[in-house]
């Protein structure tokens, strides 16, 4: 008998032993790359190569989890952010991230940077059921959460901010005779899109377009041939060194036009300095993030936490690069996604949880922007504010605007 | 003085390589073929995709070894014939929906053409000013890729997304290991051929013009036809090398096929041993895995160690695998006297 109660406590501690794990977890649950103790966050841009400027995005990007996990980690599990080098060549971008999918076994890739590198891998992380999150580039294509459920952008699309500048047009000047100069490639095409979308049936508003290569010295003849036209609208979708050489340009062949400028130019220490202050006057743009060099956020409470992790763990970081102030909005996001997943650390919840932001404001964006998405909204930031430079720096107006495109 | 006599007194480019020093002996290529078949058996998917990419820029560097250790003419525009047969593919299978295995006869057929039609005007060029004018095609190809005029076909900037094909009769293996063997067939046939190539009369003339342009002319071979030639032979093998580039990597796009690109192959020739065939695999592991090493030794240095680690091996090892491969057959045969 005392054998058969021994047999039968021993058959009971047994099943204690069995069941207990097993019911905690029914509330623990993870995918591949998420452990009790830690996360793994894949990440590519490039370090190298014509782009490597973006490279201090993945710098800001690693002492905000250096940050994070010094602080404890998200829900007590440290986050381990595994970045390469993709030098912004679609191949090596598919060979980064599969490295990262199937030998680092990360759990999400996060942030890869540039339109030709995330079409390279967008197919394969969907086909692998792999959250491809919160992409580095403009282009309206990622908010397709029906084809593509596992790939979700994050900045404003180009097109939505050409949408923007197109109402504020219509309803500020709406006799308005724009001319437009963008760069050939996919940033400048999408653009012009949005352009076109926005005035709708006033598209004739656009009297003339010019494009430029990205591999020509100057865009002279171009400005020359636009001022010919006798527009009054100059709207400049160009990159960081060709909008100095149009402010410039202008200037010199004295036409002033109502001058756009696109976002991706408004940097003030290496686009309007260059150019001249002078020159810069009344430029208008449109802007979602704060500006690091804007004394008007001198004390704000979220530029202070963002200057603070600056000094801490990257101090060497060049304070005034719109890129910095990108990585760490960017890494926030994610940070408050998996904050939101709580124990259930599956792809498919993490989907689920970047799919539900509401009202979400990171740091370093500017008040009154918020990310908002849901699943059929796969766009984070779709608003903006405008803004025209005055003095040394930009002075924003008007509301927040909302430049929803692609739907 | 005159071009021919500048043509005799011109040291040539590349150095002389007896015919037999061009491949491996016959043991040891099977011990590789062994090596190249078991091993991807036993490795992760990703693996077996980095070894397939082996593979390709292998293929790839084999080509522009045919054209300057074979025939002794420079080439700096690799690249371009390797997106032609990249577009090529991509092309036909996604606006045409023809089988991948179909995409890569004709990728090649056409380099061999766009090889052909180039190597023309390049007669006129030799040495310095051949790889200028091919480098020149080199940084005009992504341009031209982007060109509104083709961008129905070829999707402009955005480029364009390539299915991957499964393995057939519903073998029981991953895309990636199938693409892998496909691979190793295609590639082990090309080897095969160019072996042959060089052995044959066209291979022997290829090598006189390498030698002495003025001797082989001589000896009543037709330069200005074998230079050509020897052009359209290494766009076409590159083509087929892109074609397979574009079904394991799945996108095309004209970022991928930039002057860097160009420079990587013409790298891995040099690494690998100028005129020596099997040494393109070794070349192709070096522009592979050699980014990745010092990627991991420095971030934000890695370009510089890179560099650090090239300079090393041409320094160490000028002519490359070749002659570690040597060095090491002599130590062998020492061996077995002792």
């Amino acid at each position: 008998m005392p054998a058969t109660l021994r047999t039968a406590a021993f058959g009971a501690a047994v099943a204690a032993f069995a069941f207990a794990p097993a019911s905690a977890l029914a509330q623990k649950k993870y995918d591949t790359g998420a452990t009790d103790t830690e996360i793994r966050v894949g990440h590519i841009v490039p370090y190298s190569g014509p782009a490597s400027a973006y490279g201090v995005i993945g710098k800001t990007e690693e002492a905000y989890f250096r940050m994070v996990n010094d602080n404890g980690g998200i829900n007590g599990r440290k986050v381990k952010f595994v970045s390469y080098d993709d030098a912004y060549s679609p191949p090596k971008a598919v060979e980064q991230v599969r490295k990262l999918v199937e030998s680092d076994e990360v759990l999400v890739v996060f942030n890869p940077l540039g339109t030709p590198s995330n079409s390279a891998i967008q197919k394969y992380l969907n086909a692998k059921k792999v959250p491809q999150l919160f992409v580095a580039t403009g282009a309206t294509k990622w908010n397709d959460p029906k084809h593509f459920p596992w790939t979700i952008g994050w900045q404003p699309s180009y097109q939505s901010e050409a949408l923007i500048y197109a109402k504020y047009l219509m309803k500020e000047k709406p006799d308005a005779k724009v001319v437009v100069l963008y760069q050939n490639d996919d940033f400048g095409k999408d653009y012009v899109k949005g352009l076109k979308d926005g005035f709708g049936a006033k598209a004739s508003m656009i009297v003339a377009e010019e494009s430029y290569e990205i591999s020509e010295p100057t865009i002279d003849s171009h400005i020359v041939k636009l001022k010919a036209t006798g527009a009054d609208v100059f709207i400049s979708i160009t990159t960081p060194k060709f909008a100095a050489q149009a402010i410039k340009k202008l200037a010199e062949i004295d036409w002033k036009p109502m001058h756009i400028l696109s976002n991706v130019s408004i940097s003030v220490g290496s686009v309007i300095k260059p150019a001249g202050f002078e020159n810069a006057q009344g430029i208008l743009s449109a802007a979602y993030a704060k500006d690091a060099a804007d004394p008007q956020w001198q004390d704000d409470p979220g530029m202070k936490k963002f200057l603070a992790l600056l000094d801490k763990y990257y101090p060497e970081a060049d304070r005034l690069n719109t890129s910095v102030v990108y990585g760490y909005g960017a890494a926030q996001t994610l940070t408050k996604v998996l904050e939101m997943c709580g124990d259930n650390l599956t792809r498919e919840n993490i989907m689920k949880q970047a799919a539900n932001l509401k009202d979400f404001t990171p740091d370093t964006l500017l008040p009154g922007v918020k990310i908002n998405t849901s699943t059929t909204d796969f766009a984070p930031i779709e608003q903006l504010q405008m803004m025209r430079f005055k003095g040394e720096k930009w002075d924003l107006f008007g509301d927040i605007i909302s430049g929803e495109a692609g739907h | 003085m005159s071009a021919v006599e500048e043509a005799a007194n011109e040291a040539p480019a590349v150095e002389a390589v007896p015919k037999r020093a061009m491949t491996l002996g016959y043991g040891t290529s099977l011990v590789v073929l062994a090596l190249l078949i078991i091993v991807p058996m036993f490795l992760k998917n990703f693996f077996v995709f980095q070894l397939t990419m082996l593979l390709i820029y292998a293929l790839a560097v084999l080509a522009l070894n045919i054209l300057t250790g074979g025939s002794g003419q420079f080439s700096l525009g690799q690249s371009a014939f390797y997106a032609v047969g990249a577009y090529t593919s991509a092309i036909l299978m996604e606006h045409m929906g023809v089988n991948y295995a179909l995409t890569l006869p004709v990728a090649g057929i056409i380099c061999f053409g766009f090889g052909f039609l180039f190597g023309q005007p390049a007669l006129r060029l030799s040495g310095i000013y051949l790889a200028l004018a091919t480098f020149a095609l080199a940084v005009a190809m992504p341009q031209l890729l982007k060109l509104g005029f083709f961008e129905h076909w070829t999707g402009g900037v955005q480029g364009l997304v390539v299915t991957k094909p499964d393995a057939p009769f519903g073998l029981p293996i991953s895309q990636d290991r199938w693409l892998y063997y496909f691979t190793l067939v295609v590639s082990i046939g090309i080897y095969i051929a160019s072996v042959n190539l060089l052995k044959s009369r066209s291979g022997r003339a290829f090598m006189a013009i390498r030698d002495n342009e003025i001797a082989a002319s001589a000896m009543g071979v037709d330069v200005a036809l074998y230079k050509t030639l020897a052009f359209g032979v290494s766009a076409g093998i590159t083509g087929v090398a892109g074609g397979l580039g574009a079904i394991a990597v799945q996108f095309v796009a004209p970022d991928g096929y930039t002057i860097t690109l160009a420079i990587s192959l013409f790298l891995g020739m040099v690494v690998g041993g100028v005129g020596w065939l099997p040494g393109s695999i070794v070349g192709s592991a070096f522009i592979i895995f050699v980014p990745n090493i010092a990627e991991h030794i420095s971030k934000g240095l890695s370009g510089a160690v890179f560099g650090v680690l090239l300079f090393l091996v041409i320094f160490l090892v000028p002519h490359g695998a070749r002659q570690v491969a040597m060095v090491a057959q002599q130590m062998l045969g020492k061996l077995k006297k002792n």
